[in-house]
């Protein structure tokens, strides 16, 4: 038994009668101004001579717990807050949802923390609490995944396309032996990282120490295992003289090696471009993958408690071109939108493989 | 419904509630604060929005589990109308419609069909979280005004401002479910259905509004979840469903329809969220915190059929209840 019609039709006369009555008066729409994004920004001075504060308690919130990547990032946090002898602890939800880093950073305002380090699901999401937290006279530091500029002090950045488009070269260059034909496995055509890099690998090789490296083709596998299996395949039949094919995507790298790795092109086209040590370890030992590259997750977390500690300790407040020591990763200046660059990536090859687990 | 009963398991779920309330205030640092109990309330607004109706449709008997997926479809199509240029103030009843139209969906599938609850709304569940990622995928939207949002996460004189619409909601469902025909026809239908409809209760008819009721509430939520977060995301309110349902039964509703009440749920969602933000403040792990929820979950269930074999054992097989359900041990 349905409703009857008569109930069906005042209901959606009333329905329709209150959506005509809202509407009628104008509205608020998303051009109308209005966007809540209040100054952010340093907000003190810096002292770069104040002494580090000991005991700073700084929590790290990353995007979520139980995960090999976030956890080496909470490992290095550890490192560095307690080389600076502060109180360090580790909070996180198990899903990587935006709502569920508001509760903890509630939380952690309420615990009065000194300062929050959070890798941000949702860079909008997480904003109103950070901005209670820093009223409440706590320090934000974002790494891996920034949120909104005017919610955090300092970002640490992990890489920029520069970085990664440089090294991607200079790998391709070492495995080429200085010249020959290059080839690049891709993501999606659209993926912003890829093309990111992928733009700095071109200008890279436009310059003069890199004239003998020709770039014969770019492919996307779309992240996809076996359609980037299938790729390059396609790559190495069509450019038989292809020297080196630079994967710039962890499911990339993974499936040329794979397929270079089981054909008779082992030991003759080489294999490059980010991925992680867990993935490549068995194609690192085999041979076909000689070197590839990728930021350590346990420097990102090291860095963002070594800024966070600065913070807390007034040395830095996150204006540009200020300047802060991050123990045994040396010095880093502050710089635009508080941005720090962690630096290039790290390489890895058989020799150093087995000291990274992620 | 009976004074004894509201004076059984309602009123331990209250008592224990408000005693949970005052040992985490002493114990837990941080706890008693009007700061936190701001937090606490945003926290259990969509938990407790969603468990107004939840009580009604699992008192019949039945279980909605597509809320959570609701509120996540209705934040994805916020964003998407606001992104397109729509005014906010136009998109949001149109939003709590689109919940009430996705209720319809499972009200359809329930009554017309005949369709177990329990099987439709996972398949709604999965559905409408599915069309959320079709509408927004991974991305999310944001950049509401923020009157908007200042208001659902501000407050004044201290009093959290979303304190007001869900007082308003929770005194309405309540005065509907305990002192109108609407309410006992529940009661009668969640009793035993063909008795109901004997007595002239349209079992079908009231659950599909129920439904829509559902659908409609999961749709609000959506929307105050959203301008809460400045977020609208395909997967906004994930497995918030199996809260819900968990605040309803520790509330005393029985899983197998007929029996409960609203003050109950309301003080089960309290102790609930208490709970969390005491454990939370504690830096017990997120793990630990989940096993209190599903642990609450099966004693909540468990605790009262246990009690209810003990008291009939005690008083004769006289006292069973007239109609019960085959499925009550």
């Amino acid at each position: 038994m349905s409703p009857t019609p008569t109930a069906r039709v005042r209901t959606a006369a009333l329905v329709a009668a209150l959506l005509v009555g809202l509407t009628a008066c104008g509205g608020t729409t998303k051009g109308d101004g209005d966007p809540g994004a209040a100054s952010g920004g340093p907000t003190a001075s810096a002292d770069p001579d104040a002494p580090l504060r000991e005991g700073v308690k700084m929590a790290f919130l990353p995007k979520q717990l139980n995960n090999p990547y976030s956890d080496i990032e909470g490992e290095g946090g550890k490192e560095g807050v307690e080389e600076l002898k502060g109180e360090f602890k580790l909070v996180g939800p198990n899903d990587a949802s935006a709502s569920s880093q508001v509760s903890y950073i509630n939380t952690l305002i309420q615990q009065q923390q000194d300062v929050i380090g959070i890798a941000a699901n949702d860079q909008n999401a997480v904003c109103p609490s950070l901005k209670q937290a820093r009223e409440a006279g706590i320090k934000v530091v974002s790494f891996d995944s920034d949120a909104a500029k005017d919610c955090r002090d300092v970002f640490v950045n992990q890489a920029t396309a520069q970085g990664i488009g440089e090294k991607l070269v200079e790998m391709a260059s070492q495995l080429a032996g200085g010249s020959g034909e290059i080839a690049v496995l891709s993501a999606t055509p659209n993926a912003t990282n890829q093309n990111a890099w992928i733009a700095v690998v071109e200008t890279e090789l436009a310059k003069p120490q890199n004239s003998g490296l020709k770039l014969v083709k770019t492919v996307y596998g779309n992240d996809d295992d076996q359609k980037s299996f299938q790729e390059a395949q396609g790559l190495l039949q069509a450019h038989p003289d292809l020297e080196v094919i630079v994967a710039p995507t962890t499911v990339g790298i993974a499936a040329a090696a794979r397929y270079v790795g089981s054909s008779s092109y082992k030991g003759k086209v080489a294999v490059t471009g980010l991925g992680t040590p867990n993935q490549m370890r068995e194609h690192v030992k085999n041979g076909t993958v000689e070197r590839f590259a990728l930021w350590d997750p346990a420097d990102i977390g090291y860095l963002a408690a070594h800024a966070g500690v600065a913070l807390a300790s007034g040395r830095i407040t996150g204006a540009q071109g200020e300047e802060f020591t991050a123990g045994r990763l040396g010095d880093y200046t502050i710089g635009a939108d508080g941005e720090v660059v962690l630096g290039p990536p790290t390489v890895f090859d058989a020799a150093n493989i087995d000291q990274f687990d992620f | 419904m009976s004074a004894r009963r509201l004076l059984g398991w309602d009123a331990a779920i209250i008592v224990v509630a408000l005693l949970a309330v005052a040992l985490s205030s002493v114990l837990v640092d941080g706890f008693g604060t009007t700061r936190n109990a701001g937090y606490l309330v945003l926290d259990l607004l969509p938990i407790a929005l969603l468990a107004l109706p939840m009580t009604f449709v699992v008192i019949t008997g039945e279980i909605d589990l597509s809320v959570a997926s609701t509120l996540g479809l209705t934040s994805a199509v916020l964003g998407a109308l606001w992104d397109a240029g729509l005014p906010i103030e136009t998109i949001m009843p149109l939003c709590v419609l689109l919940g009430a139209l996705l209720g319809a969906v499972n009200g359809l599938f329930v009554t017309v069909f005949t369709l177990p609850s329990l099987a439709v709304t996972i398949g709604t569940m999965a559905l409408f979280r599915g069309l959320a990622f079709v509408v927004l995928g991974d991305s999310a939207v944001a950049d509401y005004p923020a009157s908007f949002t200042g208001w659902v996460t501000g407050s004044s004189g201290g009093v959290p401002n979303v304190l007001l619409p869900l007082a308003l909601l929770a005194i309405a469902f309540t005065v509907v479910l305990h002192a109108t025909p609407v309410g006992r026809a529940v009661y009668a239908a969640g009793a035993g259905q063909e008795a109901a409809r004997f007595s002239g209760v349209r079992v079908d008819r009231l659950k599909f509004w129920l439904y829509v009721t559902s659908g409609a509430v999961a749709g609000l939520a959506g929307v105050l979840w959203t301008l809460r977060y400045s977020s609208a995301r395909a997967d906004n309110g994930a497995g918030l469903e199996l809260a819900v349902v968990a605040a309803v039964l520790l509330g005393g509703v029985s899983i197998f329809g007929g029996k409960g009440a609203m003050p109950g749920v309301l003080a089960g969602v309290l102790l609930l969220g208490t709970l969390q933000s005491a454990l939370r403040l504690s830096d017990v792990t997120n793990e630990a915190l989940t096993i209190v929820t599903g642990g609450l979950l099966v004693v909540s269930v468990l605790l009262p059929n246990l009690l209810r074999a003990a008291t009939r054992r005690r008083a004769g097989p006289a006292s069973a209840r007239p109609g019960a359900p085959t499925t009550t041990p």
